[in-house]
């Protein structure tokens, strides 16, 4: 038994997604080493998948996470006025009293941002591992090249942290390596 | 065949279960986690968006729309299907609406089938392609043209075609996600496929994106 050119172009794709039977698949093979039409047809498919499935066609827009994650935000309920607002206001009063407290102790729990020109990242995930330099005001993603680096300082003096340690450092995203984290 | 897990699904699937969970604390009111559970998709969310409206400033507003709907709606979410699905059938359906009220319908694009879907669609371009290393996207004009290939296809042609190809949803998920079954959607992807297979053949099978650089006059436009 064979399949017929038109055959073979029907199923094509059905052959590139695993979709036929093994009979079928057989049959369509034994017909694309006798057929270089279909064997072209064949091959330039492939190719369009394979080039179409790369994420580098289509790029996020800079700063297209921080918009919808601050608008997110801002439709978010807020808590003022339920009863639940009410023990959060309270909660957070006991929390503030709490932290003036420790504040005797700790002068600095949240230092002021180093780069006065910046601004803090939105929806920085937490737990991401970022680089800082000592005396720089920006954290990068390892490895970036814009991390500021003295050339007088053997050590380097760099180091690798969860974010948002260097956000409580008052270190703010590099406006290149994390740039998506930028709200413009 | 071609085997296609992207980051994404990986994560998806190993995440399953934590995700349910997730969807269930924010329920019971830990809203602020809702982003934590779209920030995987949100790539899928702006790129099928996009693939819709072809247009930038739209397909941002649209998947921002989506986002903010899928979060009011949450507590209909059953689980079902995967979170991922559910989100893209609400920003396909948000697409869609936003095409209704511009009257998008007028300014289709200019390569539509003649051909019933249920009829074969016979390539018109028997070019023998070598295989293209995916190093030529590093080109803009390559992208660019791939762009211009995937705009220039109708609509129902292009979100399935984006849906699969280019976000490697399943073919029963792409399905889902356009409320359109399953014959449809292979059918759909099949001549999505080949159309662009034989719009793109005169540039790409010639090997011209393996030259040099274009010099000041030899650009092939």
């Amino acid at each position: 038994m064979v399949v017929s050119c038109e055959q073979v172009w029907r199923e094509i794709s059905n052959y590139l997604d695993g979709e036929v039977s093994p009979e079928l698949r057989a049959l369509m093979e034994a017909h694309f080493r006798e057929c270089k039409h279909c064997t072209a047809v064949l091959d330039g498919t492939k190719n369009i998948v394979h080039l179409y499935a790369d994420d580098r066609l289509v790029e996020l827009p800079a700063g297209f996470s921080a918009r919808w994650q601050k608008r997110l935000a801002e439709s978010m309920p807020s808590p003022r006025g339920t009863v639940y607002g009410w023990l959060i206001a309270v909660a957070a009063l006991a929390l503030l009293s709490g932290s003036f407290a420790l504040a005797r102790f700790d002068s600095s729990p949240l230092a002021a941002l180093r780069s006065y020109h910046s601004e803090p990242g939105v929806g920085v995930p937490p737990e991401m591992m970022v680089e800082i330099a000592t005396d720089g005001k920006t954290f990068h993603v390892p490895g970036c090249k814009y991390l500021h680096k003295h050339e007088h300082e053997a050590e380097g003096e760099v180091r690798l942290v969860a974010a948002a340690e260097a956000i409580r450092e008052g270190y703010v995203p590099c406006v290149r390596c994390l740039r998506q984290y930028l709200s413009r | 065949m071609l085997r296609r897990i992207t980051v994404v699904e990986r994560t998806a699937d190993a995440g399953n279960e934590s995700e349910s969970s997730l969807i269930a604390r924010i329920c019971k009111g830990e809203s602020s986690l809702f982003a934590t559970l779209v920030k995987p998709y949100e790539r899928r969310v702006y790129v099928t968006a996009l693939a819709l409206l072809r247009n930038d400033a739209d397909a941002q507003d649209v998947a921002q729309e989506a986002i903010l709907k899928a979060f009011a709606n949450l507590r209909q979410f059953r689980g079902e299907s995967k979170f991922s699905t559910w989100l893209i059938q609400i920003t396909v359906n948000e697409a869609r609406m936003r095409q209704r009220k511009q009257h998008a319908q007028l300014f289709e694009p200019l390569v539509e089938s003649n051909d019933e879907e249920e009829g074969t669609y016979t390539p018109r371009d028997f070019a023998d392609w070598r295989e293209i290393p995916s190093e030529a996207l590093e080109r803009s004009e390559i992208r660019t043209l791939l762009a211009k290939a995937l705009a220039s296809l109708a609509q129902k042609y292009r979100e399935v075609f984006i849906l699969r190809d280019v976000e490697h949803m399943s073919i029963e998920e792409a399905a889902e996600a356009l409320n359109i079954s399953i014959a449809s959607v292979k059918t759909r992807l099949l001549r999505a496929r080949l159309m662009l297979r034989d719009i793109l053949a005169p540039d790409l099978a010639n090997g011209w994106f393996s030259r040099a650089p274009f010099g000041k006059g030899s650009k092939p436009w």
